[in-house]
């Protein structure tokens, strides 16, 4: 078999692990595709995820150029196994209903936006273009999410339960956007310390949610692992979708 | 191409003993910009790369290759690997070997797209960004876009997301026509 394990330098561990986010998520948004609720919608989720991936893409040869063993975006995407894979656990949650899929976006896109107008800034050139353009495609998500959500919880009863079902679901993933980065790539201003970024997340939530009539839910007990390689169920399942032509047909291209 | 004129003429003063490979190394690398920056955008193609932006700069490597560089618009716009093959095909053609290199810095905005390239995609039925303007859409301020047809700035926007991923669905409210609006970025 060709899965491939990474010596997982600081740096190297930071950039995939925010390409696997944005992979995991793109490939999440993506399984809309011809589902949505509107045709508007799938363009919408569809775009998105085009967004994501595009980002996933930039961060993936520049983890490769970073390990410098000559390997590929591809090969990062297509030949790991989901105990190497870095992403938080809340992006590789199932779509579920609508609301479900709206609040993950709205959660992780209200810190994922500060992160790339703060790394605008870094002292690594390259994460600081990936950001440059990054930061402007994530406020188009943000606010889109937050618009919808605003319509769900101040919608119709039904649509406003489940949008505060969704977010009772998924708030224990949210602790872990937080975790302490590694502190020697935030003293060199390579990274942002992602404690900096939560003042912003907090008031983007409080904003939204009133407007929304929601409920923000309690702070309990926070599930993580993601970083490490510990993963929910549904990773395993989604990978095996997204790795099988790689993995039966090694090196195939079209 | 002023700015490449500018950098070449520099570039050929430099040359020491040298003077006539370097002019013909200048000379090459005009070329290559002028031919590279006819190449169309495959989603849009009454635009050219050099309409657009994205074609960055050019030169001649050690290898006597050109290295030509551009840089993608949108982070997942799929018509970057159209466009760098279409850049070397076009090159190979006129006998000039090349290679593409993708750059992300300085990242890209709508702001460099060229006065002719913004009338060309109007002509074409889709509103051409607003220069200048990116921070007010990002912010979701209020923007007003002109109808491609009619002209009239009475507008609506249907959706922020569009057939690709540069553009938004908006509609016209006087002549009732839906229409594309190249979105900032």
């Amino acid at each position: 078999m060709t899965t491939i394990t990474l010596a997982e330098t600081p740096l190297l561990h930071a950039v995939l692990a925010r390409a696997d986010d944005a992979l995991v998520h793109a490939h999440r948004l993506s399984e809309w595709v011809g589902h949505a609720p509107m045709l508007e919608e799938d363009l919408a989720l569809g775009n998105v995820a085009l967004d994501l991936l595009g980002q996933a893409r930039s961060l993936y040869t520049y983890a490769a150029e970073v390990e410098g063993k000559g390997r590929t975006e591809d090969d990062l995407a297509y030949l790991r196994d989901a105990p190497s894979f870095r992403n938080l656990l809340l992006l590789e949650q199932p779509n579920g209903d609508f609301a479900q899929t709206i609040v993950r976006l709205f959660l992780h896109s209200a810190v994922l936006h500060p992160f790339w107008r703060t790394a605008m800034g870094s002292s690594d050139a390259t994460l600081a273009a990936i950001a440059a353009k990054a930061e402007k495609e994530v406020a188009y998500h943000l606010r889109h999410s937050a618009e919808w959500l605003i319509r769900l919880g101040d919608g119709t009863e039904e649509s406003h339960r489940r949008a505060q079902e969704a977010l009772d679901r998924l708030w224990r993933f949210t602790g872990e956007m937080f975790a302490p980065e590694d502190a020697d790539l935030v003293a060199r201003g390579v990274l942002p310390d992602p404690a900096s970024l939560r003042p912003e997340w907090d008031a983007t939530v409080a904003r939204v949610l009133a407007e929304a009539t929601l409920d923000r839910p309690k702070d309990g007990w926070m599930q993580q692992g993601g970083r490490r390689g510990v993963h929910t169920e549904p990773l395993g399942h989604m990978l095996a979708v997204m790795q099988h032509l790689q993995r039966a047909y090694p090196g195939a291209t079209w | 191409m002023t700015r490449a004129t500018g950098s070449l003429s520099r570039e050929a003063g430099e040359g020491r003993g040298g003077a006539p490979a370097a002019l013909a190394a200048a000379r090459l690398r005009a070329d290559a910009l002028r031919i590279a920056g006819e190449v169309a955008d495959p989603e849009i193609p009454v635009l050219s790369i050099a309409d657009l932006g994205v074609l960055r700069d050019a030169r001649v490597a050690e290898d006597g290759q050109v290295e030509v560089d551009i840089t993608p618009t949108y982070s997942g716009c799929p018509a970057m690997n159209m466009i760098a093959v279409n850049i070397e095909t076009a090159l190979d053609a006129a006998g000039i070997p090349a290679r593409v290199k993708l750059v992300l810095s300085p990242a890209w905005t709508t702001d460099w797209m060229t006065q002719a390239g913004r009338d060309k995609l109007r002509d074409y039925g889709i509103a051409p960004p607003a220069p200048k303007a990116s921070r007010r859409a990002l912010f979701g301020m209020d923007e007003e876009v002109a109808c491609p047809r009619c002209g009239s700035t009475e507008t609506e926007k249907l959706s922020e997301f569009g057939s690709t991923a540069c553009k938004a669905l908006w509609r016209c409210t006087a002549c009732k026509e839906p229409f594309d609006y190249f979105k900032c970025l």
